[in-house]
């Protein structure tokens, strides 16, 4: 211990490998490689990670759409082909038969599954927009973010039908001012006035919702449109523990017995399940993260085995300058330790570097691809005790790899060392 | 100084063995200057090895300052080297990516002085042997009787009891060669023992003691009047 802790013993190592430049770029190059391939692969990994979980930060992960379509085999007497509609008491009835359902939000919407958009007016401005008739669950499914003085729909607009709207960041672009607060005043969609409660924030969209679009009661959507019952689907959130898919498949069973459908029939109601979905882009980032981990442990390695092999030649080089150190009495354990040394010593050097390349290239990247939305990603990091780890790894196998040249080191005879020219 | 009691020395070769030294009885006294001859073949690289712990006897005594060397391992091998021998080399051997001094402060590093004073006992001994403005210089800027002179120093620097020089005049010219043998005379007056293997006459007469070898047993060994390397410098 005494020796590693030695100011000489260090002097000599730093003489061995700054008198021997050339030989120490080369080696020092291999595990450096190593340690920045791995560090910035397994950032822009985690980068890509980070990216996709923010994209579904607003978004109950174990949630789901179910909507209705047309049958596609007679069942009971009714001919094939028959559109089902999905009416507000399936929600109940749901609820009611799957425990595991947390939240269930029936919505209506005009202007997107191919209809028109509705047409709203404000003073001289005019635009038109989506607009969805929600209950006020909806917002535990995807998360509205409300600018500051803004709230969202609530229980009391619902039940007293009021004509209160949200909208979105574009329609107060297109229909306000720069410095005007929307919040209070009106705007008339399909001639009706609705008073603005809240405009919300885009952020990671999970739907087909966007900044364009005005959220208004359900209930009052439905005396606007004269919707009845009618629901165009139900969006769907799931408790955390629950299975998701098996779940998707039970609600589609009980719809199609709510709707006298063919058990079988495939084709009767459609669902998107979000949890599915997101658990496959998971996978996939966890896939590319284990990737990224092989690939730079494995160019590490690669790197830290060229530090060897070109140890192993610089001691054979070396034979005779070792073999002159035992003469004037190096003992086997001080060649030994030195050469063990060097090995180590480079390879940290070299890590610290890589890892410094590594960051920097991650910075980079970081300036590059912040302030955009096109491209799911952020904060390409990787974590410290990864970062410790990749070093650690580093040193023990530079240690390990430094005792075959070591080991070669010592069993020269002196003698022998010193007779070869 | 030096006790040597029936040492015995053979060397494998593939299926038979070849026997160097056979029964090599040997004393040498404090201060004594020897040189040790004999044609090639006759064993006298092999003596000045296992003297020098460098390669170990199969038979025989070996008692160094009152200290028996006998089955030694290399660790004990290389302080015992390091505290009483002193090696000079043909081919010098001096490391070459250390300077003068750093080659001459090495024995001193192994002995776990601190720098301050290798340093200063490194610059002492390369004034002795006339290197000290060279002290900076790589060994690639000296000239052969230079590096030899360094290694001489170097050999100094640890205070060995004995001297071990093995052909240290093989690879100079006769003019440097003196230079060097006046040294080592110089440093045998100061009361150092020394040992020189060599096979010039000229060199050897220039030591107190010259012990012949042939076919692995001493031959000769006569005192000599010593000429004086300073006489041709």
């Amino acid at each position: 211990m005494r020796f590693i802790f030695d100011k000489d013993t260090w002097q000599e190592i730093y003489g061995s490998i700054s008198k021997n430049k050339l030989r120490t770029v080369i080696t020092v190059i291999g595990v450096l490689w190593g340690i920045f391939v791995y560090i910035a692969l397994s950032g822009a990994a985690k980068g890509m990670d980070n990216g996709f979980e923010k994209e579904f930060k607003d978004i109950a992960q174990n949630s789901m759409f179910v909507w209705a379509q047309r049958t596609s085999i007679p069942h009971e007497g009714y001919k094939i082909g028959r559109s089902i509609q999905l009416k507000l008491g399936d929600a109940e009835a749901l609820e009611n038969l799957h425990p595991d359902i947390q939240f269930i939000a029936p919505r209506n919407v005009k202007g997107v599954f191919g209809d028109e958009p509705v047409n709203v007016v404000r003073e001289l401005k005019t635009g038109s927009y989506k607009v969805f008739g929600d209950y006020p669950v909806i917002d535990k499914i995807a998360k509205k973010k409300i600018f500051d003085k803004g709230r969202f729909l609530n229980d009391s607009d619902v039940e007293k039908e009021r004509k209160v709207c949200v909208i979105g960041e574009r329609v107060r672009k297109e229909l306000f001012e720069k410095d005007e607060n929307p919040v209070g005043q009106f705007i008339k969609l399909s001639n009706i006035y609705f008073q603005i409660v809240g405009v919300y924030k885009l952020e990671g969209d999970g739907g087909f919702e966007q900044d364009d679009s005005i959220f208004i009661p359900f209930s009052t959507f439905r005396r606007t449109y004269n919707m009845a019952d009618n629901v165009s689907w139900f969006a769907i959130a799931a408790y955390d523990d629950a299975d998701i898919i098996a779940l998707e498949d039970n609600i589609k069973s009980s719809l199609k017995r709510i709707h006298q459908v063919h058990p079988d029939d495939e084709r009767a109601f459609g669902s998107f399940n979000l949890g599915e979905a997101f658990g496959k882009i998971m996978g996939f980032s966890n896939g590319l993260n284990f990737l990224s981990l092989i690939v730079g442990i494995a160019t590490i390695l690669a790197g830290v085995i060229a530090i060897g092999n070109i140890l192993l030649i610089s001691v054979k080089e070396r034979t005779k300058e070792l073999g002159v150190r035992r003469a004037l009495g190096a003992t086997p354990s001080e060649v030994r330790g030195q050469i063990i040394l060097e090995s180590v010593f480079l390879t940290i050097i070299a890590g610290i570097i890589g890892i410094i390349c590594g960051a920097g290239v991650l910075a980079i990247i970081n300036v590059m691809t912040a302030n955009q939305d096109t491209f799911p990603y952020t904060n390409p990091t990787v974590p410290i005790p990864f970062v410790l780890g990749a070093l650690g790894i580093m040193v023990v196998l530079g240690t390990l790899i430094g005792l075959i040249p070591a080991q070669r080191a010592v069993s020269i005879k002196p003698i022998d060392a010193l007779r070869e020219e | 100084m030096i006790e040597i009691n029936n040492l015995h020395k053979s060397y494998r070769m593939g299926s038979n063995s070849l026997h160097v030294l056979k029964g090599i009885d040997f004393n040498v006294k404090e201060g004594e200057l020897v040189a040790i001859m004999g044609p090639s073949g006759s064993g006298k690289s092999t003596l000045l090895n296992i003297l020098g712990m460098l390669d170990e006897a199969d038979k025989g005594d070996y008692v160094l300052d009152n200290v028996p060397i006998k089955n030694l391992n290399e660790t004990k091998a290389a302080q015992y080297r390091n505290k009483f021998l002193g090696f000079v080399f043909q081919s010098f051997n001096l490391i070459n990516y250390k300077t003068a001094i750093e080659n001459v402060a090495l024995p001193l590093y192994y002995q776990r002085k601190g720098r301050k004073e290798r340093t200063e006992k490194a610059l002492n001994y390369l004034g002795k042997v006339g290197l000290a403005e060279w002290a900076t210089h790589l060994p690639s800027e000296l000239s052969g009787g230079q590096k030899q002179r360094v290694a001489i120093a170097r050999a100094l620097a640890a205070d060995p009891k004995v001297l071990l020089a093995d052909e240290p005049t093989g690879a100079l010219d006769s003019k440097t060669s003196h230079e060097v043998m006046d040294i080592i005379q110089g440093i045998n007056d100061e009361g150092k023992t020394i040992l020189v293997v060599t096979h010039e006459e000229d060199i050897a007469n220039m030591c107190k003691r010259i012990v012949r070898l042939k076919d692995g047993v001493i031959v000769e060994d006569v005192q000599v009047e010593q000429v004086r390397a300073s006489q041709y410098v």
